[in-house]
């Protein structure tokens, strides 16, 4: 049987899971809505993990840090942008391109930081709120990139159904010709939906060496940033859908660590393939539909534009 | 400043010329690279990418790691030319090993000449089993073959986790995680006595000739290529998608569940928690380089190999990071796709008109 402390612990520690791949999927998110597609997720988290665990370990700053991190993010997407946007290179091939090589970077990056630890970051105490019994554990006690991971959905909702930015960031997704007839400079505007995109994988990835296992292993990423990529599809290009689907997946990958106490007799390896196997299955029901995904989907997305 | 100006046609000596440039720039890069890491760059470069040419053995080595790279290099090609992109090569090639290994097992006791090729079988069957769910999902349900592709590369790493820390673990191994060794007849036989490059390195060249001749001279190899470069033109002629989907998946899964029989019935020779240290992941890099062409994959998978025995040599003789192989394959990758840009555009100096100040 669960007990109420086993059933807090599990869903407080499923907002740690989810919170990478909120923080990474907005990201993404962001840039597929101006129509590019950047596979390179993976990568650029991986050099965020990396980067935000050694900056953190060699300045005793986690803030620091995570401005490293998202640094390095922008830097990785920024030789994606360059490739895709102003040489024209095919976007699938060179996101797979940014990956293979965030994957090798990020291994001889962190050679010198294997087995070293830093103190996790801290989780918020409010005064009163997070006493309350059940709730408080539940809700009030979390680090702060869980708060502002939900704040930047909020956010970013906000700024693309009601900003002129957001307006302008959905046109050149939708008709990028339509918007450079117009006058809208569509290239400057997807480097800057790249370069952010690029920011929010590298904090994501940062979260990971710095709050969720404080310390930096080979591949730590694990898949997660492909998941983020089926996140954005899954949430069908719209902002809440990503909060909604990354707590899913959290709390699929939490099973794995909470399903002994639970009384899941089954092999942890089994366990762990479960996000994946969730993946999977969800892909599947939200694109068995085509209409969902046509309406939804940026008209762009995939294709390069050149001005001419 | 200067500009880019579309050629009228693709440009056929900068698609020869643009892997070699990319070859090159990665080489110059690389020197760059052990110049910052301290290291004198021309003796690196000698020990990383000369050295291994030196002795026969190490030439041996390079075939042996070229292998699985040109049968999962040549299975993807075919798929990337029709638009449909496999990469989950991985985690196809796992499940092969894992059904070679489920074989060698069982036929442990048993000393016969069919024990190998059924092992063979069973991984390219394997392999096409895997393949057949991202192709099963994108042909049914429209779920894009990229992501599910992806995941259950994680998935069969696990699943090969579970089965040597369980079921299929050496009973007197000392708990180590790995199987028993194959016998004599679960192995492939070695080319040479003395080198490690096995039969499989056979195979893999008998697969490109064979799909340079699918590519070259059949109607379903047409029909793959003009629904990859003109998916418009496909779809009036009448070409079923989901046929070349079934097809690039199929052909890819045997071909990769193939190497991972390779793998396991060759060097390896049993079971390990890891059978690939991504060899389906550096063959997307080997099919682009290779210019998705059969005969051009076989040239890049030896470069490919030379990346990873030449780390493996500097790591030994210089104390050089082994990671700085997936380095150097992601450079060649982006130096590749930059080069290309040539193929279709040429670069065209701003001209100056007298009088008007630019």
């Amino acid at each position: 049987m669960m007990t109420t402390e086993l059933l807090i612990a599990f869903l407080a520690s499923t907002a740690g899971a989810a919170t990478p791949l909120v923080v990474a999927s907005m990201g993404e998110l962001v840039t597929e809505r101006s129509g590019v597609l950047n596979l390179g997720m993976e990568g650029m988290m991986l050099i965020g993990a990396v980067v935000g665990f050694g900056v953190t370990l060699g300045t005793g700053s986690m803030i620091v840090g995570l401005l490293a991190a998202a640094a390095a993010g922008m830097l990785m997407s920024l030789i994606f942008g360059f490739l895709v946007l102003t040489l024209q290179t095919n976007q699938v091939a060179t996101g797979l391109a940014l990956t293979l090589f965030g994957i090798g970077a990020s291994a001889f990056i962190g050679q010198g930081f294997v087995g070293q630890t830093v103190a996790p970051m801290p989780h918020l105490h409010f005064p009163l709120l997070s006493e309350i019994p059940f709730i408080g554990p539940l809700l009030f006690r979390f680090d702060a990139m869980v708060y502002a991971s939900v704040a930047l959905v909020v956010a970013i909702g906000w700024m693309l159904a009601r900003t002129r930015l957001g307006l302008i960031i959905r046109a050149v997704g939708e008709s990028p010709h339509s918007a450079h007839a117009i006058g809208f400079p569509v290239i400057g505007l997807r480097y800057g939906t790249v370069l952010f995109g690029g920011a929010l994988a590298g904090l994501g990835g940062a979260y990971l060496s710095l709050a969720l296992t404080p310390m930096w292993v080979e591949g730590m990423t694990a898949g997660r940033g492909w998941i983020a990529l089926a996140q954005v599809v899954f949430a069908t290009w719209k902002p809440r859908g990503v909060l909604v689907g990354a707590y899913l997946f959290g709390g699929v990958t939490m099973l794995q660590f909470h399903g002994q106490g639970m009384g899941l007799a089954i092999p942890s390896e089994f366990l762990s393939m479960l996000p994946y196997l969730a993946t999977i299955v969800v892909l599947v029901i939200i694109c068995r539909n085509p209409q969902t995904i046509l309406l939804n989907k940026p008209m762009s997305l995939g294709q390069n534009f050149k001005p001419d | 400043m200067s500009r880019l100006e579309r050629r009228p046609e693709p440009s056929r000596r900068m698609m020869l010329a643009s892997p070699l440039i990319a070859a090159v720039a990665m080489l110059f890069t690389g020197s760059l690279l052990f110049f910052f890491i301290g290291q004198e760059p021309l003796h690196a470069f000698y020990v990383y990418f000369v050295k291994p040419w030196t002795t026969l053995y190490s030439v041996g080595e390079l075939l042996l790691k070229a292998t699985p790279l040109i049968l999962c290099g040549v299975g993807l090609a075919i798929g990337f030319r029709a638009n449909v992109n496999n990469i989950g090569a991985d985690g196809q090639l796992t499940i092969g090993a894992i059904c070679a290994g489920a074989v060698a097992l069982y036929f442990d006791e048993v000393q016969a000449w069919w024990v190998l090729p059924l092992m063979l079988l069973a991984g390219a069957v394997g392999g096409m089993l895997w393949a057949a769910i991202p192709a099963l999902l994108r042909t049914r349900f429209n779920t894009s073959e990229i992501l599910v592709s992806l995941m259950l590369v994680y998935v069969a790493y696990h699943l090969l986790s579970y089965l040597v820390h369980g079921p299929m673990r050496d009973p007197a191994g000392f708990n180590f995680p790995q199987s028993k060794m194959f016998s004599e007849s679960a192995t492939l036989p070695l080319l040479v006595e003395g080198l490690r490059v096995n039969a499989a390195f056979i195979l893999s060249l008998l697969a490109a000739g064979a799909a340079w001749f699918f590519c070259k001279h059949t109607f379903a190899g047409y029909r793959m290529q003009v629904s990859g470069m003109a998916p418009a033109a496909a779809l009036y002629a009448g070409f079923s998608e989901p046929r070349n989907v079934w097809l690039a998946f199929m052909v890819s899964g045997a071909l990769a569940g193939i190497a991972g029989v390779g793998e396991v019935a060759g060097p390896l020779g049993q079971l390990q928690p890891s059978v690939s240290p991504g060899y389906g992941f550096a063959a997307i890099i080997v099919a682009y380089v290779g210019r998705l062409h059969p005969l051009g994959v076989v040239l890049s998978a030896v470069l490919m190999s030379l990346l990873y025995i030449g780390g493996e040599t500097a790591q030994i003789e210089l104390q050089t990071p082994s990671a700085i192989t997936g380095i150097f394959q992601g450079l060649l990758l982006f130096y590749l796709l930059a080069a290309d840009l040539f193929i279709h555009y040429r670069i065209k100096p701003h001209k100056r008109v007298a009088g008007v100040p630019a």
